[in-house]
């Protein structure tokens, strides 16, 4: 037996060349795109090719492949843009359980009578500007209330409903715009418009991330919020604007959601808050705050809608969907806390 | 003065929702039953006539869709329409446990006869039962209790029938259009209802009779969204089809929706339930939705005439009983674009 597998205790010093050089250049900074979404392409790969191999007879068919892949993206917008919102909230160091509420109600709110009579540009200010009010009272709840934003945030996930619900009276509220119905159509240079908001607010999100103070503020005040306060960075107005940030992405997302089904209802984006954190997490973000990727949660959002368009295209339930998701989200998660350091060192112990 | 501040600011939160809530009241879509979903007193029926005072305890889960709004209107509309009843509704809340509770109230209070449209009739037949213990006469609306002893009188839906005239009305078309393997898709409602599944085996089995098959069934949610979401997979599955079923007109705008983003226009779609917008785009005959089938929330105002002829010791007229029947359950028609006027009036 050798002297470097004798003591599993002690970390290997043989392949300091090889191994030790691998594992810094995957968990190098510059690296962490690769380092942490790799697994997520490769699963985006696969799905893909399974799709490919079940439906050959469609695959086969390029434009129908063109069609399908802005099907899956289109289908992911909504959903992607919260996801964005709620990515920065967790990295923050929170959470925000009403974002599907606040669809919802923005939705609804959107498309009522009285707002529809004031054309697109009434429909798309009162969904915005829903979204950053319902945002803004999560926000100082959480921050000047001092409540805990699981509270803050479930409250107003039941409360936005019931609301919602109490605008529209029970009734699905059918959009007469042909503006906003027209969003969902849109194709500008062949790429649908509702795909062209996503990479926007995603580009946008990963610009207020990397490379301003507010997302170096966001990582710090998710980390460690004494420290960022000792640091001189103003946490609880710093908290509220990361809710403000979501209820916008809520708002928008709304006008996507109402644009796609030409209509609202008090009921829509259904668990919409779970599907969100869901893809933050699975993308990298650290459910307790200070580190997280605005990328990552676009790939997580992309695997979710891949999945339901390949269990369609093979007829299969929406159960078993389901179940392969919660298969997903452990087996992402578990890929990141095994990362290819932790791989390196096991290829190593059992060489 | 943090805590003041603190405390200034939550009072100021708590003024922004109020305001919201005020906001919202003022743009409100609140819709009222129309004239035809209710039957007020009407020339030579007998029963018409008043007769002994009675209160008709109601209960029905506040779900936040068109169907659900609309039964507790209708049966709020049909009780006015009488003068010797006293309507005396209960909020179910949330779940089966709160609307337990809600009955456990209502009962309490002794009325002359309950209609009650459970959250689900497994969980609340314990309910029924005890209301019917209690002298109370219990009329089940939509979803059935487990047990006869439970309720005097069941109205409801034919969930099973609704897919029979689905498939029905499809084969029928296909048989018009000399169409012998018809590519056939569906979109359910919620997969986990009993009433879902009643829905889906009613279609395949009218189906499977011309030897038709379904190629692809999504279920969604009964959204909007979910209408929408779905039927865009569906579509994306089967790039040529020619019959669609879906199974609720409230998720079929999403459906609808998802139809013309897709540019799809070479299948016939047949709705469910019977929604006003549905009715009318059959009517209109400039969509892919040829007809719907029904499943009314009309029962509701059946519901509480029975509930009167009941408490006070009446019959059905036109039926040779001395006293209203036990069972009824509604038959699912068809609206299609020659009968829609009629059926215009009940939509929701």
């Amino acid at each position: 037996m050798k002297a470097t597998t004798a003591d599993p205790g002690t970390r290997p010093e043989i392949r300091k060349d090889g191994g030790d050089v691998l594992r810094r250049w995957w968990t190098s900074e510059s690296n962490e795109f690769a380092g942490r979404n790799l697994a997520l392409i490769g699963v985006l790969v696969v799905l893909i090719a399974l799709g490919a191999l079940t439906r050959p007879d469609l695959y086969g068919d390029p434009d129908w492949v063109r069609n399908n892949v802005f099907t899956i993206l289109q289908q992911a917008s909504a959903i992607g843009v919260v996801t964005v919102g709620m990515t920065f909230v967790i990295i923050g160091g929170g959470i925000d359980l009403s974002v599907g509420a606040i669809m919802a109600l923005a939705g609804v709110w959107a498309t009522t009578v009285a707002t529809q009579s004031f054309g697109a540009g009434g429909m798309i200010f009162t969904a915005i500007a829903v979204g950053v009010g319902t945002g803004l009272v999560n926000g100082l709840l959480i921050s000047y209330g001092r409540l805990v934003p699981f509270i803050a945030t479930l409250a107003m996930m039941v409360a936005a409903r019931g609301l919602a619900a109490s605008i529209s009276g029970k009734q699905t509220q059918i959009s007469g715009n042909a503006t906003i119905n027209g969003i969902a159509s849109t194709e500008i240079l062949g790429v649908p418009l509702l795909v062209i908001i996503l990479v926007v607010v995603v580009a946008a999100g990963w610009v207020l991330l990397n490379r301003t103070t507010f997302g170096r503020r966001t990582v710090a005040v998710g980390g460690n919020p004494e420290a960022a306060r000792l640091a001189g960075i103003n946490v609880r107005r710093h908290t509220l604007l990361l809710y403000a940030l979501s209820g916008l992405c809520c708002g928008i997302g709304a006008l996507m959601l109402t644009a796609q089904a030409n209509s609202a209802q008090a009921a829509m984006a259904n668990l919409y808050e779970l599907d969100a954190i869901a893809a933050a997490i699975i993308g990298g973000t650290l459910l307790s705050g200070g580190r997280g990727t605005i990328v990552g949660a676009l790939f997580g959002v992309l695997v979710f809608s891949t999945i339901t368009n390949l269990f369609a295209i093979n007829n299969l339930t929406t159960e078993s969907q389901n179940m392969i998701k919660g298969g997903i989200i452990v087996a992402a998660v578990l890929i990141q806390q095994f990362r290819f350091g932790s791989l390196t060192k096991l290829f190593s112990r059992t060489a | 003065m943090i805590q003041d501040a603190s405390r200034r600011r939550l009072l100021f939160g708590g003024a922004m929702v109020g305001a919201g809530a005020l906001l919202a009241a003022c743009t409100s879509n609140e819709q009222a039953p129309t004239a035809a979903q209710t039957k007020g007193p009407e020339g030579d029926n007998a029963n018409a006539a008043p007769g002994k005072a009675v209160t008709i305890g109601f209960s029905a889960p506040a779900a936040d869709h068109g169907w659900m709004a609309a039964i507790t209107n209708n049966a709020k509309a049909q009780a006015a329409a009488y003068s010797d009843v006293t309507f005396n509704s209960v909020e179910a809340g949330a779940d089966a446990a709160a609307q337990r509770a809600a009955l456990d109230t209502l009962i309490s209070q002794k009325p002359d006869a309950i209609v009650m449209l459970p959250h689900d009739g497994k969980e609340l037949t314990a309910s029924g039962l005890k209301a019917m213990q209690a002298g109370i006469p219990v009329i089940n609306l939509d979803r059935a209790f487990t047990q006869a002893l439970a309720y005097r009188v069941m109205i409801k839906g034919d969930n099973y029938g609704m897919g029979v005239s689905a498939g029905n009305f499809i084969v029928a078309q296909m048989k018009a259009k000399g169409v012998t393997n018809p590519v056939i898709g569906e979109i359910a409602g919620i997969d986990s209802l009993e009433l879902t599944q009643e829905r889906s085996q009613g279609f395949k089995d009218a189906l499977a009779a011309a030897g038709f098959t379904v190629a692809n069934r999504r279920a969604a949610e009964f959204t909007v969204d979910s209408g929408q979401r779905e039927a865009t997979n569906l579509l994306q599955a089967l790039p040529k089809i020619d019959a669609l079923w879906n199974h609720d007109d409230d998720q079929g705008v999403g459906v609808l929706a998802a139809v013309s983003q897709a540019n799809r226009s070479e299948f016939i779609m047949v709705g469910g339930a019977g929604s006003k917008a549905a009715i009318e785009a059959i009517q209109a005959d400039n969509s892919v939705l040829k007809a719907t089938v029904t499943y009314s929330p009309s029962m509701a105002s059946s519901a509480i005439s029975l509930a009167r002829l009941v408490a006070q010791g009446r019959g059905l007229s036109d039926l040779v009983e001395l006293s209203v029947p036990k069972d009824i359950t509604l038959a699912s028609e068809t609206i299609t674009k020659e009968n829609a006027a009629n059926y215009l009036q009940l939509g929701f």
